[in-house]
């Protein structure tokens, strides 16, 4: 029977071969499609025992942290409620993450640690990702949150010499904690308003008159045209072959471009941008981050693209300034076909503000890891030279005009100068509907703060009447 | 040295090895190293030198490897249960003890094993009054659609784990008796025996088939079928039965896959774990599908004791991790590295059984050895075949190391038997 028993081992011996390959399949030859298989949820789950870092606003009240639950895994909370909503967003195993929270993963992770990780897992310390700082600034967000007032809009102001993210409101908003439950998600998913919408850089809305202050930009610079240049101010002037009408028809006669700029003359500015051209309309506009994806460290797909937009073959597509379909004199008084984000105005503010050069917007200023060391600096980087210095100055005193006396008189500040210009979009005419915005920047004489405003829908409101005071609230509350 | 000695000797890499890991484990969860491992250590070796002593005074001629071997596999079982649940490996260790108890209890009533042949009809009588009893009302239980344990009061166990033992004892005595029969005569080199002799065999191949039915598990079907067709061509020398005896087998599977709705569901889930309704659907293949992605995770090295990720926010990542997936859990964390390094010592194992069988003087101790360790291999196939993949899993333990006390009692049996038939066959072919 010994024969038998050598034969019946060899096919034990036969099975576990299998068994050993089989285990060597799933551990190395399918290794890699294992992981990558999107039932896996390991990786993120693996996030989940990382003590992720602080998210920390500029006054160090802290917007994110992690708490430890019992099984040594770590949950996300959001001390501050939905006052960040958007900007920060959330990391949750489900739906995962977005905002800050998604752009800077690795950093509050500690995945840029490298050997200083593998170190302290070693020596089997707890895991800890980097603090995220920022320069989002609490009390003027909630200064701006309060003053939106539950309408559906945004509230985007920055440092014009450091780019730096002061306050990035969208509203409506919502409270990311409660998307640690699923109940939560399904109700956010399903709410009316689109609450997880960033509306400060995915928000495309026609930006008004707010828009003249580009053509503004594009006129002077170039030098086709000084502050005095003066043009026919009549309402009824035809643009592109089509009569253009100023705000309530109004005839305004020869005027030069600081008045023009100061009553908002749509006529002036459409025939402005006719003459300086779509060319170098463009070419502004690029400098100033137009045709580009909303510049600001939030991930991609939370950001839009400012632009002139046709709608070709039944959608809306972002097209070239040079395209046949773009009007160009209504684009340049921001109707028609031209579409800007919020953070776009802005940093067409801050353009102006930091005279001509245009410094790259960032909310997170640096990380910094367990041991205190620096892992991640964003320093304040100029993205592009829109304007001469002299050119800035000048659309300056124009825009300090629009706040002393013209259209954004209410945005004027107690003691400090206030450069701006209002804007109001129709957005449906027969029922009287428009967008109002604002745009800013104080004071005047040294800008520290760059701020664009919007309300989504107004029942016949104005960029003067409606956005200025939140402005007003908004750099009242940072300036002080 | 003698062999007692060399048993003796071979004791201290498994306490060691229960010291390390446990060493390892203390580390990942409470950043210390806690004396406490070094008292594990030393109560395990405790225990194992009491049961050395049994082996040394009773049986001292066994072979020496076979107990340090399991001393082995059971420490890996406790320090990776107690990576999953340090409760449950607290209740393993009762068990251990529990085992050893009836370790030794065997070595010693058993004076002579081979008296077991007397009493085979009613050893297998009860073996299969064992594996029937989960399906009796009231006390029947079930678990992931397969009833395999019963639940009386505050005694759960699992009967199969014994009935195996039994109805080897019984085969063993049976195919001693009839194997010149069933080969008595042959055509074409095909043995063709006489329906009187093949009957009692087709029995067990209806029993195999009862188990798949009644106790609806494909796993421990195929194990004790396994067994049984090992053990005829153990007895028979003829290549033409477990063929034949497999092709039965296959066929029967293939006709329940597709009517029994459990098994069915269970074979699908192999097929395809990754499919979006069965991963989701209940009972489905998400226990396969972790268990895979488990392994991947592992890698070559593994991720280290305590290090891999069993749960998250209390729901458990690798259902079962303490029982069916503890494959997966080592994997997981001793890479493929080190569950190789866990197959080759059950390999160790089933070498050290067939040489016992090939060593025995007699029919019978052959066939209760070659059967017993055939067994146990089979059944390390079915769970670790189960967990990488290779069948459909089922729900059998991994000997020794799931948690599980009608398991490892009953594996101590085997080993028992297993050094009792050692001893004897080393006492005969001494000079």
């Amino acid at each position: 029977m010994n024969g038998p028993i050598i034969r019946v081992f060899s096919v034990v011996l036969l099975l576990f071969g299998v068994l050993m390959y089989f285990t060597t399949r799933w551990t190395v030859i399918e290794r890699d499609g294992l992981r990558d298989n999107p039932l896996n949820k390991r990786a993120l789950l693996e996030e989940q025992r990382v003590h992720r870092g602080a998210i920390i606003a500029a006054d160090g009240s802290t917007l994110a942290r992690s708490t430890r639950r019992r099984d040594a895994t770590y949950s996300r909370r959001y001390p501050q409620d939905g006052r960040f909503a958007q900007t920060v967003g959330y990391a949750f195993l489900s739906p995962g993450n977005a905002g800050l929270e998604r752009q800077y993963n690795g950093e509050l992770l500690g995945r840029d640690a490298g050997l200083d990780r593998a170190l302290r897992r070693l020596q089997g310390r707890e895991e800890r990702g980097s603090d995220l700082r920022t320069s989002l600034d609490p009390v003027a967000q909630q200064v701006a949150i309060d003053a939106l007032n539950g309408r559906a809009g945004a509230v985007v102001a920055l440092d014009p010499r450091s780019g730096r993210v002061k306050v990035a409101a969208s509203l409506l908003d919502y409270d990311p904690n409660v998307l640690r439950e699923r109940k939560g998600q399904e109700q956010l998913n399903s709410a009316k308003g689109s609450p997880l919408l960033n509306r400060t850089t995915a928000g495309l809305y026609p930006p008004g008159s707010t828009m003249k202050v580009v053509t503004a930009i594009a006129a002077l610079d170039s030098g086709r045209f000084t502050p005095g240049s003066v043009i026919d101010g009549s309402s009824g002037i035809d643009i592109s072959g089509v009569p253009l009408s100023n705000a309530g028809g109004t005839d305004y006669g020869r005027i030069d471009l600081t008045t023009a700029l100061t009553r908002s003359v749509n006529t002036v500015w459409a025939q402005v941008g006719e003459q300086v051209g779509k060319r170098t309309m463009e070419r502004y506009m690029k400098r100033l981050g137009f045709y580009e994806k909303a510049e600001v460290d939030l991930p991609a797909a939370e950001r839009l693209t400012s632009g002139t937009y046709c709608r070709k073959d039944g959608d809306l597509q972002l097209v070239p300034a040079t395209d046949d379909c773009v009007d160009i004199g209504r684009a340049a008084i921001g109707q028609d076909v031209l579409l800007a984000t919020p953070l776009q105005m802005a940093m067409v503010a801050a353009t102006v503000a930091n005279g001509g050069r245009l410094m790259r917007p960032v909310i997170a200023t640096r990380a910094i890891d367990a041991e205190g060391r620096t892992t991640l600096e964003n320093q304040p980087e100029e993205m592009s030279t829109v304007m001469k210095p002299s050119a800035a100055r000048d659309l300056t005193a124009m825009m300090t005009r629009v706040v002393q006396e013209g259209s954004g008189t209410a945005a004027a500040l107690l003691g400090i100068e206030v450069a701006g210009k209002t804007g109001t979009a129709e957005r449906d005419v027969s029922r009287n509907i428009t967008q109002p915005w604002f745009i800013a920047f104080a004071p005047a004489d040294s800008p520290r703060i760059a701020i664009a405003v919007t309300i989504e829908r107004t029942i016949g409101g104005f960029g003067g009447t409606d956005a200025a005071p939140i402005a007003k609230a908004v750099m009242e509350s940072l300036l002080r | 040295m003698s062999a007692r000695n060399r048993e003796l000797f071979a004791l201290i890499p498994a306490t060691l090895l229960v010291m390390a890991g446990f060493g390892a484990v203390f580390i990942q969860q409470r950043d210390v190293v806690a004396d406490a491992s070094l008292t594990y250590g030393i109560v395990f070796l405790g225990l194992c030198l009491a049961a050395h002593l049994v082996i040394r005074v009773r049986l001292p001629d066994a072979d020496p490897y076979l107990f340090p071997i399991v001393a082995v596999l059971a420490s890996i079982g406790l320090v990776v249960i107690y990576r999953v649940d340090d409760e449950l490996a607290r209740e393993q260790a009762q068990w251990f003890v529990v085992g050893l108890g009836m370790f030794t209890a065997t070595l010693i009533a058993l004076r002579d094993y081979r008296s077991l042949e007397r009493y085979r009809y009613l050893i297998a009588a009860g073996s299969l009054l064992l594996l029937l009893l989960p399906r009796l009302p009231g006390i029947g239980a079930q678990a992931n659609g397969a009833y395999l344990g019963i639940d009386a009061g505050p005694l759960t166990f699992q009967p199969a784990e014994f009935a195996k033992i039994g109805i080897i004892v019984f085969l063993a005595s049976y195919l001693r008796d009839t194997r010149q029969l069933l080969v008595a005569r042959s055509f074409a080199g095909i043995p063709l025996p006489k329906l009187k002799h093949l009957g009692p065999l087709l029995v067990v191949w209806g029993l195999a088939m009862m188990m798949l039915v009644v106790i609806r598990d494909l796993g421990s079907s195929l194990m004790f079928f396994g067994g049984f067709l090992a053990m005829l061509y153990v007895a028979t020398n003829r290549v033409a039965f477990p063929v034949a005896g497999f092709g039965l087998f296959a066929l029967g599977a293939w006709f329940f896959a597709n009517t029994v709705g459990h098994v069915q569901s269970r074979i699908d889930a192999w097929r395809d774990p990754f499919d979006r309704v069965l991963y989701d659907s209940d009972g489905g293949s998400f226990q396969i599908a972790q268990s895979l992605f488990a392994q991947a995770d592992g890698g070559v090295w593994g991720r280290g004791f305590g290090e891999g990720l069993l749960q998250v926010g209390g729901l458990p990542f690798l259902p079962a991790a303490q029982t069916d997936l503890i494959y997966a859990v080592i994997v997981n964390e001793a890479g493929l590295v080190g569950a190789c390094g866990v197959l080759l010592v059950y390999l160790l194992l089933v070498q050290r059984g067939m040489r016992i069988a090939v060593l025995a003087r007699d029919g019978f101790s052959k066939l209760l050895a070659a059967g017993l360790t055939t067994v146990v291999a089979l059944q390390v196939f079915v769970i670790v075949g189960g967990v990488t993949k290779v069948i459909p899993l089922t729900g059998v333990t991994l000997p020794f190391v799931s948690y599980g006390g009608s398991s490892i009692v009953a594996n101590f049996v085997i080993v028992a038997l297993l050094l009792l038939v050692s001893d004897r066959a080393r006492r005969e072919a001494r000079p």
